[in-house]
């Protein structure tokens, strides 16, 4: 039965139901119980903002705290998938993968095709990404395009928290590295989400709205966006097709290039840099597979090339903006 | 000591060590000819240490390996065969021809991969550790790695989460003297890599990689507390390395005639053969018998790789997901 529960809470629910079903399911990270080794609660935190609360007491040795040691306990965890269990570790912020990169794409990501298709690798690794929080150039970027680029890896972008759980049930279940990415402003978004457990399959995009004038393919936080600008939109009768892939490898090619041949118009939304993003890459994805269809410039609307600013005043300027969106959707509509 | 091996382990000791240097020589002459591809780094002169190790390990304990890992493969129980078809290129190597020399894996014998990032190691044989500690299987994980990755962070971190998670594993570094071109005294801070374990709150050791009874007791000990929930060690065999950091190597760095010396004065096999043969436990013949038969062994593996095929165009876009 569905109920209305947030972001966090359903990819706590994702968690909790996983390893409820299948013993081998651990999860470790900084804090994620919280209090290891201190004279106070074992599990005071659940997690920097408790996402994996309550369950250090419910499943015993199995939510695991590490030191501040990213590539220490990344490997480990790559390390314990390649023996029979399937982590999920938790990196609090994407931008920490710099420190643990080696271990994500020279190690994970290439160990099936390296040992020639003998190696299983079912690892997740969990982060928070996105601008949004003040969090500054060090905590509040928006990687996914990194790991989009490597083979070996998959990529999952939640827009919202029926996603959020069944696509993390998904990964936990999936026999291949994932790398799970929750924007850090959507945790206390609510949503309709099932109490049972379900599974989202990876590489289905979820079409939100459906209209034929220009496609919007959004990602992550952004999708919430583009549905806003289409609201807007359609009450200066602009009409919509909202796409948000869900996975950014593997991509939905399909529901993509099937909207712009009936829009002929195409914007694409995404919070990370301009360059090699997953903007060009769904801008270079349509000009070559639908050039035809196409009656306009593809817009792409993405953060600036520059750091994530600090200050409110600057990161809201930073962040592509639903007044930003419905402008592009309308230049692209006027186009002639 | 040699008392604690049979007769038995003592031939299965010598037929390891000469499978590796057989191996390796062969490599060393054919790489010259230019047929096999990429590169190759050779572990000739080490092989008291992957088998005075190896020795100790069943099935499902882990190794994890490094960029010189020819020698930890074949002592964990890597088909050799396979092996030179692999750094060949060939579609019958042990990883189909995808992995090749620094790559080379095969985990249904625990052998979690040479590894071509030089330090990568030490993590994952923590995970492999930690996994097998939920489980309860008593098995135990050896990192082996080299005076250059002693000075990776890595490294640290690996040994740091060990002893944090009491996990049963041997950090086991060869320093060999040389990391590429630069003497491990120069890049190591202390006098001894094995000097760092107390500042990871484990035990350190000190060994002769030479002498193959001096790493086969030393790793015993470590291995049995790591199984018996003892928790972690560092062990530092001082070793060297025959041939140049890769093939084609001119170790210009090197002292004249240094190679040539401890061939001639240290090498593993010739101490082990002068010490089992002393008393009569084991003959000359005996093991000239088991040489002839790696000879064999490794002259039909080349054979075997030269003419096998190489990986179909097919292989290209296969093997990436297990589903995609």
């Amino acid at each position: 039965m569905a109920r209305k529960i947030s972001y966090q809470q359903a990819i706590s629910e994702a968690m909790d139901q996983e390893m409820a079903r299948d013993q081998t399911v651990i999860v470790m990270g900084e804090d994620v119980a919280g209090g290891a080794g201190t004279p106070g609660e074992e599990d005071a935190w659940g997690g920097v903002l408790g996402v994996t609360k309550g369950l250090f007491h419910k499943y015993p040795g199995r939510v695991i705290d590490t030191p501040i040691s990213e590539s220490g306990y990344v490997g480990a965890a790559v390390g314990a998938a390649c023996n029979g269990l399937r982590p999920v570790a938790e990196l609090m912020f994407i931008d920490f993968m710099g420190v643990c990169f080696d271990q994500i794409f020279n190690q994970a990501a290439k160990f099936r095709y390296m040992f020639g298709g003998k190696a299983e690798t079912p690892v997740v690794i969990r982060a928070m990404y996105g601008a949004g929080f003040a969090a500054a150039a060090q905590h509040s970027q928006c990687l996914y395009n990194i790991f989009t680029h490597i083979p070996g890896l998959k990529v999952v972008v939640p827009s919202n928290p029926y996603d959020a759980k069944g696509l993390l049930i998904q990964s936990i279940r999936d026999n291949d590295p994932v790398i799970f990415l929750e924007h850090k402003v959507l945790y206390t978004m609510e949503g309709e989400v099932p109490e049972e457990s379900y599974a989202i399959p990876f590489g289905e995009a979820n079409v939100l709205r459906e209209g034929d004038d220009v496609t919007i393919v959004a990602f992550g936080r952004m999708v919430n966006f583009a549905m806003e600008a289409a609201g807007n939109l359609q009450k200066k009768g602009i009409h919509c097709d909202v796409i948000d892939p869900r996975t950014t490898s593997p991509l939905d090619e399909d529901t993509i290039l099937e909207s712009v041949e009936k829009t002929g118009r195409l914007v694409v939304v995404d919070e990370s840099h301009p360059r090699c993003s997953m903007a060009s890459d769904i801008a270079g994805l349509v000009a070559q597979k639908a050039f035809g269809a196409l009656k306009a410039p593809i817009e792409q609307v993405t953060a600036p090339h520059v750091p994530v600013p600090f200050s409110d005043s600057l990161e809201v300027l930073y962040v592509p903006s639903v007044a930003r969106i419905e402008a592009a959707v309308t230049r692209v509509k006027e186009y002639s | 000591m040699s008392e604690t091996l049979n007769r038995e382990s003592l031939l299965k000791a010598y037929r390891t060590m000469r499978t590796i240097r057989e191996f390796e020589e062969r490599v060393h002459i054919d790489f010259a000819t230019g047929e096999i591809p990429g590169f190759v780094h050779l572990y000739a002169g080490e092989e008291a240490s992957a088998t005075g190790v190896c020795m100790h390990l069943t099935g499902t304990d882990y190794i994890a390996s490094t960029h010189r890992g020819h020698g930890h493969c074949i002592a964990k129980g890597v088909d050799p065969v396979g092996m030179m078809a692999e750094i060949w290129g060939k579609a019958t190597g042990t990883c189909k021809g995808k992995g090749g020399s620094m790559h080379i894996a095969d985990l249904s014998v625990g052998m979690l991969g040479a590894n071509g990032i030089v330090g990568g190691g030490g993590p994952l044989i923590c995970g492999t550790a930690l996994a097998g500690k939920i489980k309860g299987d008593k098995s135990v994980g050896v990192c082996f790695f080299g005076d250059g990755a002693s000075n990776q962070g890595t490294i640290f971190e690996a040994m740091n989460l060990a002893t944090v998670w009491n996990l049963p594993v041997i950090f086991l570094a060869e320093n060999n003297g040389y990391a590429e071109a630069t003497s491990s005294k120069y890049s190591v801070s202390c006098d001894n890599i094995a000097d760092r374990a107390s500042a990871f709150g484990m035990p350190g050791v000190i060994v002769d990689g030479f002498d193959f009874f001096a790493v086969y007791e030393a790793a015993g000990e470590a291995i049995e507390r790591a199984r018996n929930g003892g928790g972690p060690t560092l062990m530092e065999v001082k070793v060297s390395r025959y041939y140049g950091h890769f093939e084609g190597d001119q170790q210009t760095y090197r002292a004249p005639g240094e190679v040539q010396k401890l061939r001639e004065t240290k090498d593993c096999l010739l101490q082990f053969r002068r010490r089992v043969t002393a008393n009569g436990e084991i003959t000359n013949e005996q093991l000239d018998a088991i040489d002839a038969e790696v000879k064999a062994l490794i002259d039909g593996s080349v054979v075997k790789a030269k003419s096998d095929p190489k990986p179909a165009a097919a292989e290209l876009m296969t093997d990436v997901y297990v589903s995609y």
